[in-house]
């Protein structure tokens, strides 16, 4: 069963397994390696891409779930004015060490503030919650959020 | 010294067409030492960021620095690299003054040429390194040059990381390649009977491979899903001799003198002599424990092998390429120099995880499958239930108090090795160490580290405490024949101890009715100890007081009582659930001449997350059936909802030796949440994680 999938403003004919976590679509199929693969159990959300703008954990969930739906990954999250801000904000908290968790975090906070443009420091810690950082970035991430908010 | 083994300029620093290369045998693993190198050379140099490079770091061209572990790249890779650019700078200075004339002092450095103001010659730097003579040694006692404006070059890929550009091991992805994943038996004891040959077939029928060795077992093929699948279903398929199952050791219990090897630890070093008597009567006692807890690295363990029948090319995250090449060509009957193995970033490790052993078992894959890359990824169940983990430790500490000062101190620490590293050693210790060698046909034992006698090495690691305390009495004492596989994890025993010495001057403090900054400066003659406990409490009397219910804890460590001093204060509350939320950390830090601040608080701000998580949260648990915590949900860790407000201060010595500061902060961390959960509640939590069940447990102890 081919089944089609907009993926950052493209659209993918998709033949693979009806099983298959879009995760394994996107990085061993389409060869966008952006997002990452960390638990395969949406614990940890590396993996997070946006899906009609709401934040998706992509390591579980079958593509048959996605036929026809809108998805944004981390190679498309500079798109929007926001995803370029969050991008930079960042890049200028340097708000990273080893980088796994930074694709899932980016399109978190895109999200994050394209829903409410100034969310609360509650609010934001509650939005990235699902997300691990094990190198212990979490104060820069929350950095970067509130400087892209305040950009 | 990293400059003995490699004398020469051009072993660190070599020109290309348009780039400075760097190299260095210290790998990057998010502690930003590319980063680091590169502002070095640009301080010497003068050369921009875009005209510097780091060389890919790999087996036959790299520099062997050994292990990149012990916050040691800085002090050793970095001192090389930089009295190598100073020679470096000196040598082009005087080819320049021979050519064009002047004195040394005519000539200034800029933006990558050599200019004598005033006139209009510039010279290219990097053309003119490129006469540089291949034997030019390097001079260790050239004065380094800072410029006035410091150079802050920006993380190296922290721009491509934003963008999903930065290519970790697990993302690449070659023609002809194959995916690989492992089927784990259910413990460590347990060894493989027989599989369901239909099951067999048809995963063979799809086009995909099964390896099998004894009892290692791997599914490759080319795409990945249909591997994990058929990894899955052949697990499924197997029938597994379990043995006894896994010992269910009370591990706290065995942690005792009659299991041990016992040293007297003098000066940070271990003796082999009696063990001298315990203290009379102390005044104070406790017994702290760390169960063991596991790295955990966000991305399970990948490696990349490719084997043409002649070489065997392996790409891995590993923290040290050489021992793992010589452990990887003697497991496999190769000469090392058939073996190249690259570094390629993973996600962050925090010491010795499954890297190497990943390494090793793509390797296996790929002289299965001659020709053809393989992939290996380790999935998330067999990271948490397979890579080394830390060993659990226990302290006990008791103390004499006097006069209101500590009189005599006693610590003694308890645990398994924290030496699992596949390093070459006797009895072929490098292969031993590597965990498929257990279960292939042709198995080797597990290994039995001897004990470390090395400085502040292992367990022992700031057991003696930095104080000035008249008598002490200081014993490692390592325990074997534990159930797990362990090896070093960020500060290897520096937790366990700091917690245990920093519980201990909190609790000193308060039966001597004394404030704990003053009582801890009574013991102290560091004057730069004493200053960063001068700069914390100053921190803290700007803040706010504290609201009701809020506790405060500081503590004191220097990591190995030799680098990166550091005094905190956490700030937090116990809530009615026995939830310890952090409000806030206020850190002092003195890790000497400071070459990246900004890297460097990010190593301390990362080490106390990590620490508040060890704290707070982590701790492995196991039945005779297998490892229970396999994922994040039965692992579980600190996430974004318990993010204190950071305040760090460093204390910059631009007169002395940089030393390292990844592992400085998380010693100090523990013992301040332990001390703020008293402050607050009256609670002395002992063992961690401080969980509402523990502390719910001391509230009824009391």
């Amino acid at each position: 069963m081919n089944r089609s999938l907009t993926i950052n403003g493209i659209r993918h004919d998709i033949t693979s397994d009806p099983d298959t976590p879009l995760v394994y679509v996107l990085r061993d199929e389409l060869k966008l390696k952006g997002t990452k693969l960390g638990c395969g159990l949406e614990q940890c959300g590396a993996c997070a891409v946006m899906v009609d703008g709401k934040v998706v954990l992509s390591c579980v969930s079958p593509v048959d779930m996605f036929d026809g739906k809108d998805i944004t990954t981390i190679e498309g999250i500079a798109a929007t004015e926001i995803g370029q801000r969050v991008q930079q904000a960042f890049i200028d908290e340097t708000a990273a060490q080893c980088g796994y968790c930074t694709s899932g975090l980016v399109v978190a906070a895109t999200a994050l503030l394209a829903e409410n443009p100034a969310p609360d420091s509650d609010a934001t810690k509650a939005a990235l919650t699902p997300h691990l950082c094990r190198c212990g970035s979490h104060p820069r991430v929350l950095n970067a959020i509130k400087r892209a908010i305040e950009t | 010294m990293s400059i003995d083994a490699y004398p020469h300029v051009s072993d660190w620093l070599t020109p290309n067409d348009s780039h400075l290369l760097i190299h260095t045998g210290k790998v990057d693993i998010g502690q930003r030492i590319s980063t680091a190198l590169v502002r070095i050379v640009q301080e010497e140099l003068a050369l921009p960021a875009s005209q510097l490079d780091v060389a890919p770091v790999r087996t036959g061209c790299a520099p062997d620095e050994g292990i990149t572990s012990g916050s040691n790249s800085i002090e050793q890779s970095g001192s090389a690299v930089a009295a190598a650019a100073a020679t470096l700078r000196r040598h082009l200075l005087k080819a320049v003054v021979d050519q064009h004339g002047g004195t040394l002092s005519d000539w200034t450095l800029e933006a990558g040429y050599i200019h004598r103001p005033g006139t209009n010659i510039r010279i290219n730097l990097i053309s003119l390194a490129r006469d540089l003579p291949p034997d030019l040694p390097v001079d260790p006692d050239l004065a380094r040059h800072m410029p006035d404006t410091p150079p802050a070059p920006d993380m190296r890929g922290m721009a491509d990381m934003v963008t999903g550009r930065f290519t970790f091991l697990h993302d690449i992805d070659l023609p002809g390649m194959w995916h690989a994943r492992r089927v784990s038996p259910p413990h460590a004891r347990a060894s493989l009977q027989d599989i369901d040959q239909t099951v067999l077939d048809r995963i063979t029928g799809d086009g995909l491979h099964v390896v099998r060795d004894g009892s290692f077992l791997a599914v490759t093929g080319p795409r990945e899903w249909a591997v994990v699948k058929a990894a899955t279903r052949l697990g499924l398929a197997c029938t597994w001799d379990t043995g006894g199952g896994l010992p269910e050791t009370n591990v706290f219990a065995h942690l005792a003198p009659e299991n041990a090897q016992r040293f007297p630890v003098v000066n940070g070093t271990p003796q082999k002599a009696p063990v001298p008597e315990p203290l009379d009567a102390p005044d104070l006692s406790g017994r702290f424990e760390r169960p063991y807890q596991m790295h955990g690295a966000l991305a399970p363990s990948a490696a990349l092998a490719e084997w043409t029948g002649e070489r065997l090319f392996v790409k891995s995250h590993s923290q040290g390429i050489y021992p793992l090449r010589e452990a990887i060509a003697d497991s496999l009957g190769l000469a090392p120099e058939q073996v190249e193995i690259s570094h390629i970033p993973g996600s962050g490790c925090y010491g010795h995880n499954a890297a190497d052993d990943a390494a090793y078992e793509a390797a296996l894959l790929a002289m299965a499958h001659p020709n053809t890359p393989i992939l290996l990824k380790w999935s998330r169940e067999d990271e948490h239930a397979w890579e080394p983990y830390a060993p659990a430790m226990a302290v006990q500490v008791d103390a004499k108090l006097a006069n209101g000062r500590i009189a005599a101190l006693s610590a003694e620490s308890y645990g398994d090795t924290h030496r699992g590293r596949p390093r070459p050693g006797p009895n072929r210790a490098g292969p031993a160490k590597l965990l498929a060698n257990r279960f292939r046909a042709e198995a080797m034992a597990p290994y039995i580290s001897p004990p470390n006698m090395g400085n502040h090495a292992g367990m022992h690691r700031n057991l003696d405490p930095v104080y000035d305390i008249p008598k002490t009495r200081l014993v490692k004492n390592l325990v074997q024949s534990l159930p797990h596989r362990t090896s070093a994890m960020r500060c290897l025993g520096a937790v366990a101890n700091i917690f245990a010495l920093e519980s201990m001057m909190d609790e000193a403090a308060r039966t001597a009715s004394a404030d704990p900054f003053a009582f801890r400066r009574a013991h102290l003659s560091d004057q730069r100890a004493i200053a960063v406990l001068d700069a914390l409490e100053k921190r803290l009397s700007a803040l706010p007081p504290l609201t009701d219910g809020m506790g405060r804890g500081i503590a004191y460590a220097q990591y190995k009582n030799a680098m990166t001093r550091v005094g905190l204060a956490i700030d937090l509350t116990v809530t009615e659930k026995a939830e310890v939320e952090l409000r806030r950390v206020t850190l002092v830090a003195d890790a000497g001449r400071v070459i990246d601040p900004d890297g460097l608080v990010a190593q301390l701000e990362g080490g106390i997350m990590q620490a508040a998580s060890w704290a707070l949260y982590e701790q492995l648990a196991w039945d005779r059936n297998g490892i229970i915590s396999c994922d994040w949900d039965s692992y579980p860790v600190i996430r974004f909802d318990n993010v204190p407000d950071f305040d760090i201060t460093l204390l910059n010595q631009p007169d002395q030796r940089s030393v390292g500061a990844g592992e400085a902060s998380p010693g100090p961390t523990v013992a301040a949440i332990a001390n703020a959960i008293f402050d607050a509640t009256g609670l002395r939590l002992r063992r961690m994680p401080f969980t509402p069940d523990a502390i719910t447990q001391a509230a009824l102890d009391l």
